[in-house]
């Protein structure tokens, strides 16, 4: 009997690791995932397969953080985040140039993309600041977090990658407003730096002014960039209410499509099941968002709040990004669709992340398992 | 500092969390106001335009800018021709139809294997090149038998030519398809659109450094096609905009006859007509035949090219560096008058030899030449003079006075990597060798031996503005150029980028002592009988140091390692045409090689004469001895136990070290 009980705690402690609603939500898009692949990669089969591989990957990564307790990601913060810069440094000056950006670091075994692991390691670092300063918080300490952010950011800018320096500064921006920087603070950084775009668009030199313009109205270059702004938006809006249907999108299937398997999978997706198949996938993610940020709130020590919540937030922001683009309202960077597009690097960070927010929605149900004990 | 409460700051952290729900659900509130705007709203349209995209947008290269010569004549042109091409997506088994194709048309393997590499580069709908250039016969047997092959066209395509082949190689350049790099580049300079549709771009010569006016702006045609992507009709067409061609200031009959003069010989020579800065000739012998690049190069041809020993690949010209030997002199007769240390009418004895301290810098002429003035140290090529005059002056005078000639500078001709040179400092040195420069260094660098090296375009441009009376002329090789139409987009530039401030009397003497070299010193016998006037100075650049006490003998020398034979001259002396400066690589001594084929170029330019070589024979060998004054080592005797502090400059020479005299 004893055995059976413990096998029973045994399954439900390291086993059954998941939130349910949370675990519901990201099933869900896992689901519409795979069907709008078979689609997009209808061509190109292996597609398929490499995706199937790296959702397994990532559900496996889940779990494996899932068991991961919240007090060991407070220890490992500082190391990790140390190492991320130590590489970001060494790609700045001993990079390979690819692309014509600075992006990779040969380390003898295997080519890296340090910036990638920034995404989780900024909220983790920031996380641990403020908790470690907890309650003792002043003006100079926001200031200091700000140069924690500020450092990484910049050297990721610099290779160039802005879609990726977007992402973790989002990243670390929230855990930075969670933590309780001054709304006035806030508003004070938003009305410098709409004041300071047309002084940016004074300095910056013709050609640059050019691809602005050309990021704002993709029309001007219909052979060039806009060409798949275009396409995709002409995807999206003939998939008309309730879509083409399955493996019938022709904007999809002609190869009009840019890039449908990666950051233009959500026009493949919108074409097929039109603006009903559009609500439903942002219900999923607001699910998971929304979860995440209760789970947030749940949490039980600062340090938990706060990675829970840039955690979630960092879903709403590649969402947001992804779809804002592929439908012509923000600029073209390259961020892909959480879990949808294809791609290994962003599903391990994603993957991360999920796991990071089943980890602390754990540690609060055993903590307070424990307490009804006592 | 703040008092601590948890509870409200658990309540302003929930009241966070709540404001980034909010933020998330207002702005996907935001997308889904757009998936309405473009999916309800404006469905039809798009509807419509999904329909329509069964229209695709095909690019149309435009036709490249073609290049002449000053007079008119082709030097890269476009010409047509057929090509045999498949389109891929209408072909179920492609080995198949190309071992059926080969049945009728020979197909060689690199046809098969340049097939399977653009293959993998295309997108859908274009159909792929297998065979180019076909000949009427291939096409009349593929027209005939067309009906059995399904996916195979013969299509009228666009091939770039260089009619003239291996003239003028290095000027014009060549195109080749565009590659990986290539790409890289367009991306980043925001210019990859304009190359949708094109195959090739401009890699080398003016191809390359002219390529945006050259290529020209794609069209745009509006294509139906078919759910498999097979194009069935046009819809509407924005024609493409051809590049502009370029009218070049050379004139490609002299360029063809100086590199036949040449021969076998290697080397390079750069003319120029000094009021305009037109570049005339712009020699590099050996050459190449640019028609290989056009269409990628094969293995062997490209590794017969880059094995060659003669290096022709090289731009000599423009990339080479020599020492300019004597050809100095003139220039540094200004230097040496502008710093003073000496008057054009100071005269010293020349001994033969110039001592510093125990050392003796020696004169090509071993008993000396008496006594030398400046205007004499010019026609008889006097070392002794420059090197005590240099010696004074110190390196540093010496760099500021020469470099307002455009010595080791670029010239800022219109090609690209233009080698700098150097001429020779005391900051230079501590830079490129982390040493000071030594006072018994200088001597050699006023005969221009040591540390100089020198384009033979800089020894040309400096040559055309000493004949334009120090008016600094930029050298161009493209004069004009026009829109497709014919019509002047900019007209013939002669740009002038300097003014040198040069005396009237110093400008008389150093041109009266250059023409007195051509009348009674050193290049008396190329220039025997001509009917203008030449103002030259020949030169000698030492290939391989010569041991103190041994003697120069060039018979008994490997040919790659005797001397190289320099001329600067320009004509009439009086009012000049033309400005030239010349190398033969281990040519002897400058009157030997060098100055008959600058005698060559002055007859066929200035008065029309087309020299056969009986009638104008190269110097007989009695001649050449007469000539010759260059008996040996220029070398600072080193061995001196007592020897100065002067680095023997020819350890460390990048090229070669400059032998005095010529």
């Amino acid at each position: 009997m004893l055995r059976l009980d413990t096998l029973r705690t045994l399954i439900r402690r390291h086993v059954l690791v998941f939130d349910p609603l949370l675990f519901a939500a990201l099933a869900m898009l896992t689901a519409i995932s795979l069907v709008t692949m078979y689609s997009a990669a209808y061509e190109t089969p292996s597609r398929l397969d490499a995706h199937t591989r790296n959702l397994i990957l990532a559900f496996v990564l889940t779990w494996v953080v899932a068991n991961v307790p919240p007090a060991l990601m407070l220890r490992v913060a500082i190391p990790v985040y140390v190492t991320g810069v130590v590489l970001l440094l060494g790609v700045a000056f001993f990079g390979e140039i690819s692309k014509g950006a600075r992006r990779w670091l040969d380390i003898g075994v295997t080519r890296i993309q340090p910036s990638e692991a920034l995404k989780i390691s900024m909220p983790l670092m920031l996380a641990w600041f403020f908790y470690h300063y907890d309650g003792l918080t002043r003006f100079r300490h926001y200031i200091a977090a700000s140069l924690l952010l500020a450092v990484p950011v910049g050297l990721i800018a610099k290779q160039p990658d802005l879609g990726t320096s977007i992402l973790v500064f989002a990243a670390g921006a929230y855990v930075i407003f969670f933590a309780g920087l001054s709304w006035k603070v806030i508003s004070g950084c938003i009305v410098t730096g709409v004041a300071g775009l047309p002084l940016l668009w004074m300095v910056m030199h013709e050609y640059q002014r050019q691809r602005v313009m050309t990021m704002l109205d993709p029309t001007t270059d219909p052979l060039g960039k806009g060409f798949h702004i275009i396409q995709s938006m002409i995807a999206v809006g003939s998939g008309g209410l309730d879509g083409k249907g399955f493996l019938e999108g022709t904007q999809t299937h002609l190869e009009f499509v840019p890039e449908r398997t990666t950051d233009f999978i959500f026009a493949v997706f919108a074409e097929e099941f039109g603006f009903i198949g559009a609500c439903v996938l942002v219900a999923t993610y607001i699910a998971i968002i929304g979860r995440g940020l209760v789970i947030a709130a749940q949490a039980n020590n600062t340090f938990s709040r706060l990675l829970a919540g840039a955690m979630a937030m960092i879903f709403f922001t590649y969402a947001f990004v992804n779809m804002g683009m592929v439908t012509g309202i923000l600029p073209v960077v390259g961020v892909p669709l959480p879990l949808m597009s294809y791609g290994g690097t962003a599903m391990v960070t994603l993957g991360l992340g999920a796991g990071i927010l089943m980890s602390i929605a754990r540690q609060t149900r055993i903590d307070l398992s424990n307490r009804h004990r006592r | 500092m703040e008092v601590r409460d948890p509870a409200l700051e658990l309540q302003r952290l929930h009241r966070r969390l709540l404001v980034a729900l909010l933020l998330a659900l207002v702005c996907f509130g935001i997308l889904i106001g757009r998936f309405h705007y473009l999916q309800i709203v404006r469905y039809s349209d798009f509807h419509d335009r999904a329909e329509r995209n069964r229209i695709t947008l095909v690019p149309i290269a435009p036709q490249r800018g073609t290049m002449t010569d000053r007079n008119g004549i082709v030097l890269a042109e476009n010409v047509f021709s057929y090509a045999l091409e498949i389109a891929p997506g209408r072909v179920a088994d492609l080995n198949r139809l190309i071992d059926d194709l080969a049945n009728i048309i020979e197909i060689s393997p690199a046809d098969r294997r340049r097939f399977r590499r653009h293959l993998a580069e295309v997108k859908n709908i274009d159909t792929v090149p297998l065979k180019t250039r076909l000949t009427d016969e291939e096409v009349a047997k593929i027209a005939a038998l067309r009906f059995r092959f399904d996916g195979v066209e013969v299509k009228a395509r666009s091939w770039r030519r260089y009619p003239l082949g291996d003239t003028a190689a290095h000027v014009i350049g060549h195109i080749g398809r565009i590659s990986g790099d290539d790409i890289e580049r367009l991306e980043k300079a925001d210019t990859l659109s304009r190359y949708a549709g094109s195959t090739h771009i401009g890699k080398l010569g003016l191809e390359l450094s002219y390529e945006t006016e050259l290529h020209g702006e794609p069209g745009i045609e509006e294509v139906e096609i078919t759910a498999g992507g097979r194009a069935i009709r046009s819809l509407s067409r924005k024609p493409p905009k051809a590049g502009k061609n370029l009218q070049l200031s050379l004139d490609v009959r002299l360029q063809k006859l100086v590199e036949t003069w040449y021969g076998e010989r290697r080397g390079a020579l750069v003319a120029i007509e000094p009021a305009t800065g037109d570049v005339l000739a712009f020699v590099s012998k050996p050459t190449f035949d640019p028609n290989l690049f056009v269409d990628g190069i094969d293995l062997q041809s490209w590794n017969a090219l880059n094995n060659d020993p003669d290096r022709p690949m090289l731009n000599r010209p423009l990339r080479g560096t020599y020492p300019p030997g004597s050809t100095y002199k003139p220039f540094m007769a200004f230097a040496v008058e502008q710093s003073g240390v000496r008057k054009p009418k100071d005269v010293i004895r020349d001994p033969g030899y110039f001592a510093l301290g125990k050392h003796r810098f020696r004169d090509s002429r071993p008993s000396g030449h008496g006594t030398v003035d400046l205007y004499k140290s010019i026609v008889v090529s006097s070392d002794t003079y420059y090197y005590g005059a240099a010696y004074e002056m110190g390196v540093d005078a010496i760099h500021n006075y020469m470099k307002p000639w455009g010595f080791g500078q670029r010239t800022g001709i219109d090609l690209r990597d233009e080698a700098t040179g150097v001429l020779p400092s005391t900051a230079w040195k501590r830079q490129r060798f982390k040493q000071p420069w030594y006072p018994g260094e200088t001597p050699s660098i006023g005969i221009g031996q040591g540390y100089n090296t020198f384009t033979i375009l800089q020894l040309a441009h400096a040559t055309a503005t000493l004949a334009n009376k120090g008016v600094v002329m930029r050298p161009h090789l493209v004069g004009a150029i026009e829109d497709s139409g014919g019509a002047r987009v900019r007209e013939r530039i002669a740009r002038e980028v300097g003014r040198l401030d040069l005396k009237p009397e110093m400008l008389k003497l150093v041109t009266d002592a250059m023409v007195a070299v051509n009348r009674t010193g050193t290049g008396r016998i190329p220039f025997r009988g001509t009917g203008y006037t030449v103002a030259g100075k020949t030169g000698t650049a030492q290939v391989i140091g010569i041991k103190q006490g041994e003697k120069y003998d060039a018979s008994k020398i490997d040919e790659r390692h005797r001397d190289h034979s320099l001329f600067i001259a320009f004509a009439p002396a009086e009012d000049p045409k033309i400005a030239l400066a010349l190398i033969v690589e281990n040519g002897g001594f400058g009157a030997q090689t060098a100055a008959p084929i600058a005698r060559r170029v002055f007859d066929y330019y200035l008065e029309g004469k087309l020299p056969d070589d009986t009638e104008l024979p190269w110097p007989t060998r009695q001649e050449l001895e007469e000539m010759r004054d260059v008996p040996e080592s220029s070398e600072p005797e080193d061995n001196d136990p007592d020897s100065l502090d002067a680095e023997a400059p020819t350890s460390v020479a990048p090229v070669a070290t400059a032998r005095r005299a010529g």
